[in-house]
This record gives C-alpha cells, sequence and structure tokens, in this order.
C-alpha cells in the first residue's frame, strides 16, 4: 500500500489545525482509557448502570436468538425420539422398577428426618425462590466469567441473590438491569463460595480458576485428602448461599488444593433459579446518643 | 439479467461517490460495533475463547482503509466494546487507543507495506492487545493462560476474515 502523506498539511491552517487536534484527541483518548480504568478497578459497580443499560437491549435479542437455535437444534433430538421412542419407554419402565424400593426408602428417611427436626425445634430458614429465568449469553470473548441472565429488577432480582441450576449452583447476581442481570459464574477468578465435603462435613473453598473449572481448597487444616469423586455442597456461612447446593465434584485425587468440575453446567443454557439471600446481613444499628 | 454497461455513454460517471457521505462514513463504525457485538450470541461459554472481532474489524479497517477513521476513533469505539464484553470498562478504550497510536508510529517506519506486513502488525497488536486484557481483568494468579494462546490464535486467524469485509464495503462505498 502506498504511504498516505496527510500529514504535509500544505499551508491551510484549519486542515493543520484540524489534523494536529486529530492526534491529540487520540492521545487523550489513552489518558480517559487510563483513568477510567483505575476509576472501574477502585469502584467496580460505578459504571453498572451504563452497562445494564446497554445489556437491556442486547439480552431480548439473545433470547431470541437462543430460541431460534435451540429449536433448530432440537429437530435431530426430535427425529431420534420418534424412532427410538419405544426402546427408551422399555428402559424407563426397567428404570422405575428398579429405583423403586428406593424411593420408598428416601420418603421414610425424609419422613423421620422432618420428625426429628421437629423434635430438635431447629429454626430452619428454607431458601426463597425470586424469579426462574434462563441465561442467555456471556462474557465469551473477555478473561472474566459472566453470564446474563433474561431477569432484571422488574422480576425482583436484586445484586448479591444466589443463582442456581437444576444441577448445582451457578453464581450470584453482580449488577441488576430493568430486564437482565449480570451473574458471576463459580469459575471466575473472583468467586469464593465457602463447602463442606459431603461424606464427613470437612470445610473447604471452592475458589473459580478462569478456565471453567474451580479449586476446592482446604482451609482449617493442612495435608488433607481428597479423593476423586469427592462431592461438595455449600455450607450457608456468610449468609449468601443457602446450605446443601450441590456446587462440585473433585476430578483428581489431591491433597489441600483440588482441581473440581462444577455440577450446574452453565453452557446447556437451562433455567437458573435466582433465590433470595439466604440470611441478609442485619441494617446497622442506629448510634445511641451519647 | 443485468444490462451490460456501457462505458461510453453519459451513464459512466467514473467520479459519482456511491453512496451518501454521512453513510459511507457511518458504516466503518457500525462494522466494528457489530463486531463488538459479537459477545451477544447465545453461548454461556466456560472458557474464554471467542475472538474479540471487533478490535480485528478496527484493525482491519485501519491498516487497510486509513481513512475510514479519525485518529480519536479507538475510544469512542472501545468504550462501547467494554459495555458489552465484561472487561472492566476502560481497558479497550485504552488498549484499542494504543493501537491506534502504535500503528501511527509503525507508519512513519513502514511506509511501503503489504498484506503480509499487514497481518503482521495486526497480530502483533492482537496479541498485545488480548494479553494487556488479561493483566487488566484477570488476577495473575488465574489459570487462563493456555485457553488464552488459543484465543490469541483464533482471533489472528480472523483477521484475513475482517480484511475480505472490509475490502468488500470499500469496493461498494466506493474507497477514498
Amino acid at each position: 500500500m502506498a504511504p498516505a502523506r496527510d500529514r504535509r498539511t500544505g499551508f491551510s491552517r484549519r486542515r493543520q489545525y484540524s489534523v494536529f487536534l486529530g492526534y491529540v484527541l487520540a492521545v487523550a483518548g489513552a489518558v480517559v482509557g487510563l483513568v477510567l480504568l483505575v476509576a472501574s478497578t477502585f469502584n467496580p459497580p460505578a459504571f453498572s448502570a451504563l452497562r445494564m443499560g446497554v445489556a437491556g437491549v442486547t439480552t431480548p435479542v439473545s433470547t431470541g436468538f437462543a430460541a431460534v437455535g435451540s429449536s433448530i437444534s432440537g429437530i435431530p433430538g426430535a427425529i431420534g425420539n420418534y424412532f427410538f421412542v419405544k426402546q427408551e419407554n422399555v428402559a424407563l419402565r426397567a428404570d422405575r422398577a428398579r429405583t423403586r424400593a428406593l424411593l420408598m426408602r428416601a420418603r421414610t428417611i425424609a419422613y423421620d428426618n422432618r420428625r426429628l427436626r421437629n423434635l430438635l425445634a431447629i429454626r430452619e430458614r428454607s431458601p426463597e425462590p425470586v424469579v426462574t429465568a434462563r441465561l442467555v449469553s456471556s462474557s465469551a470473548s473477555s478473561g472474566r466469567r459472566y453470564a446474563l441472565l433474561n431477569a432484571g429488577r422488574w422480576s425482583g432480582v436484586k445484586p448479591g441473590m444466589p443463582v442456581r441450576g437444576p444441577d448445582g449452583l451457578i453464581g450470584r447476581v453482580v449488577e441488576t438491569g430493568p430486564n437482565a442481570a449480570r451473574v458471576l459464574l463459580l469459575s471466575d477468578g473472583d468467586s469464593i463460595v465457602p463447602v463442606r465435603r459431603t461424606r464427613d462435613g470437612l470445610p473447604a473453598i471452592a475458589a473459580g480458576r478462569g478456565d471453567g473449572m474451580i479449586d476446592i481448597r482446604s482451609v482449617n487444616a493442612t495435608n488433607v485428602r481428597f479423593n476423586a469423586g469427592d462431592i461438595f455442597v455449600t455450607t450457608g456461612t456468610g449468609g449468601i448461599y443457602g446450605p446443601g447446593v450441590p456446587v462440585a465434584r473433585v476430578t483428581k485425587a489431591g491433597s489441600d488444593s483440588v482441581m473440581a468440575r462444577t455440577f450446574a453446567d452453565p453452557d446447556t443454557l437451562d433455567f437458573a433459579l435466582v433465590e433470595k439471600v439466604f440470611m441478609p446481613v442485619p441494617p446497622p444499628r442506629p448510634i445511641a446518643p451519647q | 439479467m443485468s444490462r451490460p454497461r456501457v462505458v461510453d455513454s453519459v451513464d459512466y460517471k467514473p467520479f459519482e461517490t456511491k453512496l451518501p457521505a454521512s453513510r459511507a462514513r457511518a458504516i466503518p463504525w457500525a462494522t466494528v460495533m457489530a463486531g463488538s457485538l459479537v459477545t451477544i450470541i447465545p453461548v454461556v461459554a466456560t472458557i474464554p475463547l471467542l475472538p474479540p472481532f471487533g478490535f480485528v474489524m478496527l484493525l482491519a479497517w485501519r491498516l487497510l482503509a486509513r481513512f475510514a477513521f479519525r485518529p480519536w476513533a479507538a475510544a469512542p469505539l472501545g468504550f462501547f466494546d467494554d459495555l458489552v464484553s465484561g472487561q472492566p470498562l476502560g481497558s479497550a478504550v485504552l488498549m484499542w487507543s494504543l493501537a491506534f497510536v502504535a500503528i501511527d508510529m509503525l507508519e512513519q517506519r513502514l511506509a511501503f507495506r503489504d498484506y503480509w506486513q499487514d497481518w503482521l502488525i495486526a497480530s502483533g497488536l492482537i496479541a498485545a492487545c488480548i494479553l494487556g486484557g488479561r493483566f487488566i481483568a484477570v488476577p495473575v494468579g488465574a489459570h487462563v493462560d493456555t485457553v488464552l494462546i488459543a484465543q490469541i490464535v483464533v482471533t489472528m486467524l480472523c483477521f484475513p476474515l475482517a480484511a475480505r469485509i472490509v475490502a468488500f464495503i470499500q469496493n461498494k462505498r466506493g474507497g477514498e
């Protein structure tokens, strides 16, 4: 490509000044970017209104795309179902017969559990659902792991609320717009969830790695052994997430800090349930006059 | 079937602009913003593998059609990209502005360039921008580096596509 000699502006003062001003503005743009970056580093929710305003426009578009995409990608599955429905029926009947005994036992145990809890008079807080919505898009080009939920302030979603899928915990809401909310996924580097092992109640911390997996770290003991297949659920400590929500399963054995895979698979675009904050921080007590 | 073009008639207006000036000026902005909006596709990704297509479009315009953008255009376009990308606000404003300044400085040294050199410059800037964005957004200890290298390679390979799009539009809007 031939060079563009646009800097030789000739004798026109107006043109000289406008070219010069263009470059001044270009450098000023970088400076403004630096200032914005510092501002958003020290005060992350500073520009959430702007971001969520844009998200409020893009979220319905993503929702529409998702509906179209899922109906198209559902066609092969529907054809397969049509031909294999008989085999599936047989398999399901067999499965039902196998699990009936288990179900009866579980019901008995659940009844016993309820009765014993009543006996102990435990004050139980059950998580209250706010809204059921879908995750429609995500920050797929950035190192941060955010997803957009297609429900927002109009549906009662507020920052800090936990979001769970049918299989387990997904993350929590960080910013809300009128009809969209930004969810910090478990796999983000900034996400930390207190968990415990289902087998023996060993407390641990589930911290996001940024690459889709999470790290399980032991908190109060050293040289803790984790086995592959260990299952971790939330403890309820911290007050955001209710206790007993499945979080992750350890993929490889190790000690002190191991990799784990989350139960909830956010990329299936399944339903997500937003729940109320499990135990909100009480408002500060008014200071008594001296 | 279209009518054969009669060159030596009054229909032939070689200096006529093909698009009104305002629209011809708006199209590059629209394409870069559309590239930034690639994040609205309905995929909830667990790894950051989607190329930042807005930046690739911006580089293609800047390198192949020098006058499509004013020198200051990188900052407002970067601002829009920050709003939809999930990076902390200001990271693309900074990185894209610096990329424009870097291209300006390279252009003084490397006056006559061919396509491969453009691609090389774009690749360098893409790698710098993605790495810069990673250190701005994600803590240093996060395990995103392998994925990041894959993302950089994918983004570099997107440049020819962006160059094709730019060349196509530039043909339509009647170059400068």
